[in-house]
């Protein structure tokens, strides 16, 4: 009996109370690739089948946020826009601004969301916020599509706007807004595991944060005592080189960016590591 | 003697009471605000002393557990709920982690304990079979080279374009087993699944699952149905309190379990259900106190004969007002048959807080000699308490019944009744 226990070291897998902090298994969430796809097609057929609008909310929802933020910031508070038309200059705010807002919140709650799921089988569970992360880049095609629409227009209609070569990085800053959508959601949805109240949190930070951003105004009408706020806050580089490679127009160095890369990095390695610690034991909290 | 696939070593699993927190963070500091001044903390159950006492303290749902499974052996799980069983496929299926110990495995391992995870209500059975099956971490393209086999095992192939929401309960069980079915695993872990679905298709995965073993792969296979279990596993481990209690021939671990609920915990006739360990989290705003037979004397009791009847008390404490009331209970042999169900249907009542009694007669005439148990529910508006093998009896029939060795016999059915026959006469043709 005990030979023949010895003989056989060569096992596949080996469950064990904890794992490492830095034991990723990487590896296997890549082995289950396939499945990060098909969460992100489930999400997009389930949500154009349950709606009968389907993708022109998309469209509605920033038009109406565009023209509201026109009303009340252009017309009636008179921020400046950098010289922009007021229409453009918030649809691009807040098309870049939807996509990060919208990795944040949707990943933050996780495991609570998919607690039932979870309970009943394993598979790598970051494959779950990634799949999200992933099918936001479709609805913020569509109101990327939009924009460059309204953009050719303002364009045709003669406006002073001037796209240039800069609006190819527009790849890099959708990673940079993944990156750090996810990694701060994954973080809450590790905190959320023991404190729900969190949650609430997440909505309101989120406004407070696009204050803190150069949404709704340009970073050159913000007074230089608070300036401080707005450089510290990695989605600013992101949203003025967004304006700057569109439109031709920012106060802020493009170099600014690699301050957002760094978060990112940063903010994703935490995530990962709280989130994988969290992800072996969170069925008996959650 | 074929190898070792799963060596599991002296492994626990505990949780603390008391100490998983409130839920927010907000209900945290007030409970540890009240704790410092003193006071009684501000989330503990009224009524749920014991839980209050042993507050911090740590329940193992498994102790030191060593089990060595060979290739191609089936293998059941049995014991009471709260044993442990659970808790044990769990953690071989990576839901959750062992607290101390190691599980070692030789091949891929797939669970199901449930059927159907993850399935989506508005996408198709086709998406959904490819969906369940990376869920159950099939690829892509295994998924497709088994499509059309997933598609006739669930004969679903009518209606395969079709959002599974409009599905009978029938048919997104047959789909979901289906796909669980063909995951083709070294190792399988079933939870009681199949106790859903119809005869004839539990028939056909009970059938799917012995062919698993055939190919010589292994089965770990949890059930409180003896009779799936006898049928389905050669080898059995008994469970009791998060440990192991006998490993072995699964008739002979059955007959010890089926013994083991009647005699050994001694609660034959009475039983106190306070702390009685319930199957799942209930609401228990209406919650069991306690469970008692007697007989048509008033004495409580555990073994009846025929011309008896079998009165059962309940006594349940109500923790908040309802205006609702609903009880039922059924009867079913250790074997887990269910022989019959009776209920009291919902009625709208003022009921208060306090201690309540309700009692149900029913004559055990029409019972088989031997043991069975009783499991109880009770309803508000919604699903309050629900015990399972809350109290167990026995029937023994009349001495002088002249049938009683006929009916002492195993195979004559579930139940029995009274009948007559005609006198035997010559047929005129």
């Amino acid at each position: 009996m005990e030979t023949e226990v010895t003989n056989q070291e060569n096992w596949t897998l080996v469950i064990r109370p904890q794992r490492a902090w830095w034991d990723l298994r990487l590896g296997e969430l890549w082995r289950y690739r396939d499945l990060v796809w098909l969460f992100v097609w489930r999400d997009f057929v389930a949500y154009y089948k349950q709606t009968i609008l389907g993708p022109l909310w998309y469209l509605i929802q920033p038009i109406l946020t565009t023209l509201v933020f026109t009303v009340i910031f252009g017309n009636i508070a008179k921020l400046s826009t950098d010289g922009l038309p007021p229409f453009l200059f918030y649809l691009a705010g807040n098309t870049v601004w939807t996509y990060f807002s919208t990795c944040l919140t949707s990943t933050s709650n996780t495991f609570v969301s998919n607690s039932s799921m979870f309970g009943k089988v394993y598979f790598p569970r970051l494959s779950v916020p990634i799949s999200i992360v992933i099918s936001n880049i479709i609805s913020f095609g569509i109101r990327f599509g939009l924009f460059i629409l309204f953009l050719t227009y303002f364009i045709a209609q003669g406006s002073e706007v001037r796209p240039n070569a800069w609006a190819f990085l527009l790849p890099v800053l959708l990673l940079i807004m993944a990156g750090i959508g996810l990694g701060l959601g994954i973080i809450i949805s590790s905190l959320t595991t023991k404190y729900r109240d969190l949650q609430q949190l997440v909505g309101f930070g989120v406004q407070l944060l696009m204050y803190g951003a150069p949404v709704i105004y340009p970073l050159s009408s913000v007074e230089s005592k608070w300036r401080w706020i707005f450089l510290a806050n990695p989605m600013t580089p992101v949203i003025e080189l967004f304006r700057y490679g569109f439109m031709g127009v920012s106060s802020l160095s493009p170099m600014y960016i690699f301050y957002s890369i760094a978060w990112m990095f940063v903010v994703l390695l935490i995530g990962v590591l709280v989130f994988n610690h969290v992800e072996s034991t969170f069925m008996d909290t959650v | 003697m074929k190898d070792i696939v799963v060596q599991i070593e002296n492994l626990s699993k505990s949780y603390r009471l008391g100490a998983i927190g409130t839920g927010t963070f907000y209900g945290d500091v007030k409970r540890w605000w009240a704790k410092r001044l003193g006071q009684p903390d501000p989330y503990a159950k009224v009524g749920v002393m014991d839980h209050q006492n042993r507050s911090g303290e740590t329940i193992w749902a498994l102790r030191n557990i060593d089990l060595s499974i060979r290739r191609g052996e089936v293998m059941g799980i049995i014991g009471r709920n709260g044993a442990g069983k659970s808790t044990l496929l769990k953690i071989l299926s990576k839901v959750t982690a062992p607290t101390t110990g190691n599980v070692k495995i030789k091949g891929h391992i797939a669970s199901l304990l449930e059927v159907g995870t993850g399935f989506h209500p508005e996408l198709t059975g086709r998406e959904n079979i490819y969906l369940n099956g990376a869920i159950m971490g099939m690829r892509r393209s295994e998924v497709s080279r088994k499509f059309d086999e997933i598609v006739s095992f669930s004969e679903v192939e009518k209606f395969i374009d079709t959002p599974v929401k409009r599905y009978s309960s029938g048919m997104y069980v047959r789909l979901a087993f289906a796909v669980a079915a063909h995951l083709e695993p070294d190792i399988l872990v079933v939870d009681e699944v199949l106790a859903v679905g119809d005869i004839s298709f539990q028939k056909k995965c009970l059938g799917k699952m012995s062919d698993i073993s055939k190919e010589g792969r292994t089965v770990l296979y949890v059930s409180h149905q003896m009779a799936t279990i006898l049928s389905l596993t050669q080898s059995c481990i008994l469970m009791q309190q998060g440990q192991i209690v006998k490993m072995g021939d699964t008739s002979e671990v059955v007959s010890e379990y089926m013994n083991g609920v009647s005699e050994k915990k001694g609660y034959f006739g009475k039983r106190d259900l306070s702390s009685y360990p319930r199957s799942r989290n209930l609401p228990r705003n209406i919650d069991f106190v306690e469970i008692r037979l007697e007989d048509d004397a008033g004495d409580t009791k555990g073994v009846f004969v025929e011309k008896e009847n079998i009165k059962v008390v309940v006594k349940m404490l109500v923790r908040k007002p309802s205006r609702y009331f609903s009880i039922g209970m059924d009867v079913s042999t250790f074997e887990g048959v269910r022989v019959f169900s009776i209920i009291k249907p919902k009625v709208e009542v003022e009921l208060r807080e306090g201690v309540y009694e309700v009692s149900a007669q029913f004559a055990p005439s029409y019972l088989r000699p031997g043991k069975y148990s009783i499991n109880i529910s009770v309803q508000s508006s919604i699903l309050q308490d629900e015990v399972n093998d809350a109290v167990v009896f026995e029937v023994k029939h009349a001495a002088e019944s002249v049938d009683d060795q006929f009916w002492m016999s195993d195979n004559r059915g579930v139940t029995r009744f009274d009948y007559e026959w005609n006198e035997l006469r010559l047929s005129d043709q």
